[in-house]
């Protein structure tokens, strides 16, 4: 990799200004004799300007790699830098090294959490480098050295559904604006609307190419709002969590009354709402400060800091429901209807009821099954024929 | 750095509720004038809540783009954004004057300018006059046309019908339009008779709302005899009562309304260069066939 002289002029100038550099590796400093400068791989010392540039044409990755960082992206301590170092498993925090594996000469898959030096990182950035964000893949990649205005060691980020990661680019509907992530993440796959944004439900056949960081943060922005940032609050053991109390507390109009919902109802509500099979968060609010509720969090990639508005628009009707007397009722079932009732319930709660074959009448809450039952409990107000039965 | 938050309703029911946010905030991203530009809402994402810790900005311009002072501007915003010095009497408006405050949001190190909300600014009256030009294909409009601003009202908030009224009366004082009426959805005077308050047989009608939908779309058409069902659609203009009635559903969608979210981060000290004059040309010269122009009432309710 060639090192432009722009990026050496760089150096030298951010040298001149701040002493010493020390960036993912690369150490360089002016001394009484001359520049040091070292690496995991070398060190030299005693370069005049010259052999300082000889010497950095043997480590073109460390420079090019201090320039992209430094002047492309820069925003050091922003979510979004961070955001695009865990892209291509680069230590996040600048300087953390000594966590970083990988030779660079036989580049391996790392393990989820681990870092990668400049060399390994550069080894497996030629061929794009996979990370998975919820539903989304995201492949870092360098810029191809052939592309011309780009300069060395650009890169650049697709993305697409983790479902189309061995889909042909050709089969995929390919954008470049981030603004059209809003679009495709509006409807699910049989086109209803998603108002939950980490819903697992993220529709595929679509891809972005060739974009920016930058572009690649906002697209994920609009694919799943504020998730960079309360990652990035997280990872820095900064994320602020509102308990169901507080949140409940702070509402006024509508939802004044959500306070009022009964301690265990809101654990029926965590566990309706809150779990893996609903929403890529994972939940990190509690009941109280002490006070846990008792359905787990989830393993949700993204920290979830306080209920949402879906959740407390919902726990408005719950706290509703449950100002309600419960009764004892008194109606004519078999044993077969009354597990059909159940069936029905947790199909619907399953989101099962739209996979259930037509001539499957084994499934209580088969459509036919269904309509059976109603045809013959109901009565003539289109409800179950049940009576209260006086305590 | 400077950012410019669009503090909108949205909804968790209806997808459009939130187009005419997307469509104003890219209308100033492509500006350029503010660093950062993003949508924020009450029922979608991101929250309002989580919005601010979005950005890298250290000043951020918040602009409600709500019809009315109210609950919304007063209570559920500036809290959900944790702007905990924050108080009504800050904006020291009686209903239809609130400017700006600027606070500091708790949970960020920033400096959060909260505007006054769209609907009351004095731009909004431009935007309702370019509503009726757009509507009638008449850059002209207004010599023998009546102009009806419809607004909900309420009687839980009296600020509701202030904004209406304020834009009525300043309508009517251009002397531009034979007539100006404020009329309303849920109090009296009622859009249901909207041919009772004017004598021009054209009249224009406004709706002073954020969005299109169940009311713009449905209850108010109806209401209006301009349809017997929305889904039927109905034909702009239409006859009614032997008048023409121009209906052109929520102003809010309106391209000029870009225009008004600057004004308002203006006023609070933002740096938007020429911006309203890029705004104001793409919108007065798009025209009804324009990409953004009013739906026709062909395909009210799709």
């Amino acid at each position: 990799m060639t090192v432009a002289t722009a990026d050496v002029e760089d150096l030298r100038a951010a040298v001149e200004a701040d002493g010493a550099i020390a960036f993912d590796g690369l150490h360089l400093e002016r001394g009484d004799e001359g520049y040091v400068l070292e690496t995991p791989d070398g060190d030299w010392c005693g370069l005049d300007e010259a052999a300082l540039r000889d010497a950095l044409e043997t480590i073109g990755e460390y420079v090019t790699n201090w320039r992209y960082w430094q002047e492309t992206v820069g925003g050091e301590g922003t979510a979004r830098r961070a955001f695009l170092r865990w892209c291509e498993r680069a230590p996040i925090a600048d300087g953390e090294l000594e966590d970083a594996a990988g030779s660079g000469d036989h580049p391996h898959v790392p393990d989820d959490g681990e870092t990668l030096s400049v060399p390994a990182r550069y080894e497996l950035l030629r061929d794009g480098l996979d990370r998975e964000w919820g539903e989304i893949c995201v492949t870092a990649r360098l810029v191809e050295s052939d592309a011309g205005e780009e300069p060395a060691g650009e890169r650049v980020y697709d993305l697409w559904h983790v479902d189309d990661a061995d889909t042909d680019l050709a089969a995929l509907e390919v954008y470049d604006d981030p603004r059209d992530a809003r679009e495709i993440a509006t409807y699910d796959a049989d086109d209803r609307y998603r108002p939950l944004k980490t819903a697992p439900t993220l529709v595929s056949g679509w891809a972005f190419t060739g974009l920016s960081g930058g572009e690649l943060v906002e697209t994920i922005e609009f694919f799943y709002p504020a998730t960079i940032a309360n990652w990035h609050r997280e990872l820095r053991g900064e994320l602020d969590v509102d308990h169901w109390l507080e949140t409940a507390e702070r509402q006024s109009g509508i939802y004044d009354v959500i306070d009022e919902l009964p301690r265990e109802a809101v654990d029926w509500m965590a566990e309706a709402c809150c779990v893996d099979s609903q929403c890529l968060r994972r939940r990190e609010w509690q009941y109280e400060e002490g006070g846990e509720l008792d359905p787990d969090g989830g393993d949700g990639p993204f920290p979830c800091r306080e209920p949402c508005s879906l959740v407390v628009a919902a726990a408005r009707k719950w706290t509703v429901l449950e100002s309600e007397e419960e009764r004892t009722y008194e109606l004519e079932l078999t044993t077969s209807e009354l597990n059909q009732l159940t069936e029905l319930i947790d199909a619907v709660a399953e989101g099962r009821t739209d996979e259930i074959r037509e001539a499957d009448v084994y499934d209580g809450a088969n459509r036919y099954r269904a309509r059976y039952l109603r045809a013959k409990r109901f009565d003539e107000d289109d409800s179950l024929a049940a009576r209260e039965v006086d305590e | 750095m400077q950012a410019l938050v669009i503090a909108a309703h949205g909804s968790h029911l209806n997808p459009d509720a939130s187009d005419p946010t997307y469509a104003h905030a890219d209308a100033v991203r492509e500006t350029g004038a503010f660093d950062e530009v993003r949508e924020a809402f009450w029922k979608e994402e991101p929250h309002f809540r989580e919005v601010i810790r979005t950005l890298e900005s250290d000043e951020v311009f918040v602009v409600p783009l709500f019809i009315s002072e109210g609950y919304f501007t007063e209570q559920v915003i500036p809290r959900e954004l944790r702007l905990e010095e924050w108080d009504p009497d800050l904006w020291d408006s009686d209903g239809t004057d609130a400017s700006q405050v600027t606070l500091e949001a708790t949970d960020v190190d920033k400096t959060i300018h909260y505007c006054g909300p769209t609907g009351t600014h004095d731009a909004m009256t431009d935007v309702i006059v370019q509503r009726a030009e757009s509507v009638t294909d008449d850059p002209d409009v207004g010599e023998g046309v009546g102009l009806a601003v419809v607004g909900h009202g309420t009687e839980r908030n009296e600020n509701s019908a202030k904004a209406i009224e304020y834009h009525t009366e300043r309508i009517r004082e251009r002397d531009r339009f034979d007539e100006a009426k404020a009329l309303f959805m849920d109090e009296e005077p009622e859009v249901d008779d909207v041919t009772d308050y004017f004598e021009s047989d054209d009249v224009v009608v406004v709706p002073l709302f954020v969005a299109d939908g169940y009311h713009t779309q449905e209850d108010i058409p109806e209401d209006m005899d301009l349809t017997e069902n929305y889904r039927l659609g109905w034909d702009v203009p239409a006859e009614v009562d032997g008048h023409r009635i121009w209906y052109a559903g929520a102003v809010g969608t309106e391209e000029l309304m870009a225009e008004v979210i600057l004004e308002r981060a203006a006023d609070a000290g933002a740096d938007v260069g020429d911006a309203r004059d890029v705004i104001q040309d793409a919108a007065t010269t798009a025209g009804p066939d324009g990409d953004r122009g009013p739906n026709p009432g062909a395909e009210a309710g799709d």
